[in-house]
């Protein structure tokens, strides 16, 4: 019942999975959070959230690939928003990659992870499935406080 | 996003409006290297009119801090940091890697 619920409230949009499009994305996700009824803050931190894991997909998961697409949808079930990336591209696990040491001082601080901490941080759940179809599922949910 | 670079006495101040996100970091990144390019090391970043950054931006001002503090001849400083992006920035540990100023003019006094 809830399954079926969550699938006839999200709102689906296909980008071309470059990082122009980025604004576009953000802005998909902010309004339907702000609409379902989350504040600004958590607005802003489920827009932040989804810029990186888009932002990974262009970068990793479609690594030398120009024609890549990022299939993005999004809903606002009672309690919690649920957001769901998609590609085609090389299957890229978050979990995969290490924590950044933030406690380390600036010479030895990574650069690399950062994106993937923030969306771990930000969003209550973080799921990754890469799928026999050769689609790769990133899904986020961010409940109601 | 729109950068601008004020020259004053000790430092230079480069102010960032709009949203820096992967698609905009690399022009915030150039113009950090084009100070460290032209001799300053002693840099405040402007925030007041930020309205978005992303980690993608948190890694233009590491490499910029990384270069600006090699051999003490400088350093990055924020000012005017909007409350979601210092929250980000907490989480990512990086108010620690920065001094930060409640307004610009405070921080181009620090210099």
């Amino acid at each position: 019942m809830l399954r079926r619920l969550s699938i006839s409230t999200m709102h689906s949009v296909r980008f071309a999975a470059k990082f122009e499009f980025l604004d576009e994305i953000r802005e998909f996700v902010g309004e339907i959070a702000r609409t379902g009824g989350f504040g600004d803050k958590d607005v802003y931190n489920i827009q932040l959230a989804t810029d990186e894991a888009a932002s990974n997909i262009i970068e990793h998961a479609y690594e030398g690939v120009s024609d890549g697409v990022l299939d993005l949808s999004c809903g606002v079930e009672k309690e919690a928003i649920r957001i769901v990336l998609i590609d085609y591209g090389e299957p890229f696990d978050p979990s995969a990659i290490p924590m950044p040491d933030l406690k380390a001082d600036l010479s030895d601080r990574k650069i690399g992870g950062l994106g993937i901490f923030l969306m771990r941080k930000l969003m209550d759940e973080v799921h990754y499935e890469p799928r026999d179809d050769k689609s790769n599922v990133l899904t986020m949910i961010k409940r109601k406080r | 996003m729109e950068i601008t670079v004020q020259e004053f006495k000790h430092c230079d101040m480069i102010t960032v409006k709009g949203r820096v996100d992967s698609s905009t970091a690399p022009q915030l990144a150039q113009a950090l290297e084009a100070a460290n390019d032209g001799g300053k090391y002693k840099l405040v970043v402007n925030m007041a009119d930020l309205e978005y950054m992303s980690s993608a931006g948190f890694r233009a001002l590491l490499a910029a801090q990384r270069n600006c503090k090699r051999y003490n001849r400088g350093e990055v400083v924020l000012a005017s940091v909007p409350d979601r992006i210092r929250e980000a920035l907490e989480l990512a540990g990086f108010t620690e890697l920065f001094k930060t100023f409640d307004d610009s003019l405070t921080a181009v006094g620090h210099f």
